[in-house]
């Protein structure tokens, strides 16, 4: 869906973007990470032909950018760093404005699409209001309507969640799935790696510029050999599993083990009560830290103490190893 | 887009106030006029005002001479200045690139809109000082005609009237030359003379887009719009200046008061559309080399 080859950018001195090859395909939830300042927006702009490359290549939907922008940009809905409309007019008058603009909005189905894309980002009964009146949240959920008005076939979301709360990033989630699984491909993004992780099925991170890393998310999060055991007796556990456990915290232990079921069968054939057994993949933020070098305080990771568990997904162990690494 | 352009034209507040604003210059000036009676002298003051103040009919006209040198060009710079770097600033323009709307499309939706902002003014003034004229100065005073002496052709300082009664109210209105025009001359002179404005502001336009292509502050371009002016109308005055003034974007800006001579003395007016021709031409072409290939940042 989108290809990009040795993709170039540079302003006057800074060189934003760095030979970056983007490979993201039909039917992913493709997720670019990267610390701000990294250039995830300009890369962005390149791709909708706003920001014009340097040197490289752009193929999205097949085509040429920025030479077949005008045939490929009616395909795509997107949303470019901070939502824009105009203060004055309502919600709706803000879709239908910029739906009639250029080519392809049909007009005989706009209202159903205006009315669609407002019923899909949950903004129905708030549509005759001013935006001027719109709080941050609604205005970037009336961003991501006029990203959906056309019905495109891919979407490219350049921080989405920004502004939202819980609740509007869970919508947000919902809604960017299911449009998935109905066949949008979509490419977002984002520095916030809780979001990245529970919604991309793909990842590539931005450094300075450079695409250091692009692979699919399941095949990054290899178990790591390591499982979580937690239990009402460690003392009867660490005695048994002899020299296998790398780590005791309280009733919690990190155990070297490449399977967790034989491992489970050891513990209750000791006698040890297992509350419960988890197999330690590496998170997101031990993939994206390793390859960038970049402080965790660049990244949106929830500090200690306000952990979003829920957001991480399932493969995360959320364990004590994966913090407070250097 | 030119609908597109036109429905955020209308649909802005700004649009209306700042007509209402234009309009109501002529409106303050009638009213101190009819109040205290005093004309001022022929040849003084704006063009026309002394010329009209005897026929209500001709407040137009006057009307388009108060509101043209600063309050109209005030206004179109704004509105131009703001095309495109208006956009850039609130956010939208990667929007509407982004959905797409071509740049050369988007140019050229924004000068139809100034377009179509400019002769909305121009008959807002029309109409409102033609009530003006009519309500306040009032007709019944219409009475220097033909008898007026002079008439001299070229200068506007002929038609000051002297207030002899005689023929009936609205019966006939005398031309800036001392020959009487019928009241479909009028109209059709009228007209011709919203027309030749509108299209005097087009230059201003098309150096207000151009600057808004460049800077990313409305108010930036609407200064330097405002600065060239002001340049211009400096130098149309200097005899210095002579060798340019044929090419100064004001330089023909009053030539529409030759269609109230009698018969229309035509050949500034074709300079004038000329002149803006020109500058569309040059500036609409340079802001389309510059915005064609801008990095959107904003």
């Amino acid at each position: 869906m989108i290809t990009t080859e040795n993709l170039t950018k540079r302003f006057g001195r800074v060189q934003a973007v760095r030979a970056v090859g983007l490979d993201v395909r039909e039917g992913d939830r493709y997720g670019l990470l990267g610390p701000n300042g990294s250039g995830k927006s300009t890369l962005v702009r390149m791709l909708l032909g706003l920001v014009y490359a340097t040197s490289g290549s752009i193929t999205v939907l097949g085509e040429s950018i920025p030479r077949h922008v005008g045939r490929v940009l009616p395909e795509i809905g997107a949303l470019i760093e901070e939502p824009a409309a105009y203060p004055h007019l309502s919600g709706r008058a803000n879709l239908r404005l910029l739906d009639a603009a250029g080519p392809h909005g049909s007009r005989r189905s706009r209202r159903r699409r205006v009315d669609d894309a407002l019923e899909q980002v949950g903004l129905a009964g708030v549509d005759r209001r001013p935006v001027r009146a719109y709080s941050l949240g609604m205005r970037q959920r009336l961003g991501l309507a006029a990203a959906l008005v056309r019905r495109p076939r891919l979407l490219i979301l350049d921080e989405p969640t920004n502004g939202l709360d819980p609740r509007g990033i869970r919508d947000m989630r919902d809604l960017l799935t299911g449009l998935n699984a109905e066949g949008v491909t979509i490419f977002l993004s984002s520095h916030l790696l809780p979001e990245v992780s529970a919604l991309c099925t793909r990842i590539g991170v931005l450094d300075t510029g450079a695409l250091v890393l692009q692979d699919q998310l399941a095949a990054l999060q290899q178990p790591t050999g390591r499982v979580l055991v937690s239990t009402d007796d460690p003392e009867r556990a660490v005695a048994a599993l002899d020299g296998l456990v790398e780590r005791r915290d309280g009733a919690d232990l990190v155990v070297r083990s490449p399977d967790p079921a034989q491992l489970n069968a050891r513990l209750v054939a000791a006698g040890v009560p297992v509350r419960s057994l988890l197999e330690q993949r590496r998170t997101l933020e031990d993939i994206v830290l390793e390859v960038t070098g970049a402080g965790a305080d660049q990244f949106g990771v929830p500090g200690p103490g306000n952990g979003d568990g829920s957001s991480d997904g399932g493969g995360d162990t959320d364990g004590a190893s994966s913090r407070g690494d250097p | 887009m030119i609908t597109v352009e036109l429905f955020k034209l209308v649909r802005r507040p700004r649009t209306w106030l700042s007509i209402a604003m234009i309009c109501a210059l002529p409106l303050v000036v009638a009213i101190f006029i009819a109040v205290t009676h005093l004309e001022p002298p022929p040849g003084s003051g704006s063009a026309f005002l002394s010329a009209v103040i005897n026929q209500g009919q001709l407040y137009p006209a006057a009307a388009l001479a108060l509101v043209l040198p600063v309050f109209l060009p005030v206004a179109v710079a704004v509105v131009a200045g703001d095309s495109i770097a208006g956009e850039a600033t609130s956010g939208t323009l990667r929007y509407l690139l982004a959905r797409p709307v071509g740049r050369t499309r988007l140019l050229v939706a924004k000068l139809v809109s100034v377009s179509a902002f400019t002769a909305l003014a121009v008959v807002a003034v029309t109409v409102t000082s033609y009530a003006t004229g009519v309500l306040i100065l009032g007709p019944s005073r219409a009475a220097a005609v033909g008898a007026v002496p002079g008439g001299v052709s070229g200068s506007i300082t002929s038609a000051g009237g002297s207030p002899t009664a005689g023929l009936q109210a609205g019966a006939a209105i005398t031309s800036l030359s001392g020959a009487p025009l019928t009241y479909l001359e009028l109209v059709e002179r009228v007209l011709g003379a919203m027309a030749f404005i509108t299209v005097s502001m087009l230059g201003v336009a098309a150096i207000a887009i151009f600057l808004s292509t460049i800077s990313d502050s409305p108010l930036g371009a609407a200064l330097g719009t405002l600065a060239v002016l002001v340049a211009s109308e400096v130098l149309v005055t200097l005899n210095a200046a002579s060798a340019v003034q044929p090419y100064l974007p004001t330089r023909y800006w009053l030539a529409w008061i030759d269609f109230f001579r009698q018969p229309i003395f035509w050949r500034d007016i074709q300079h004038g559309f000329a002149i803006q021709a020109v500058y569309v031409v040059v500036f609409l072409g340079a802001a389309w080399a510059n915005f064609a290939t801008k990095d959107i940042t904003t």
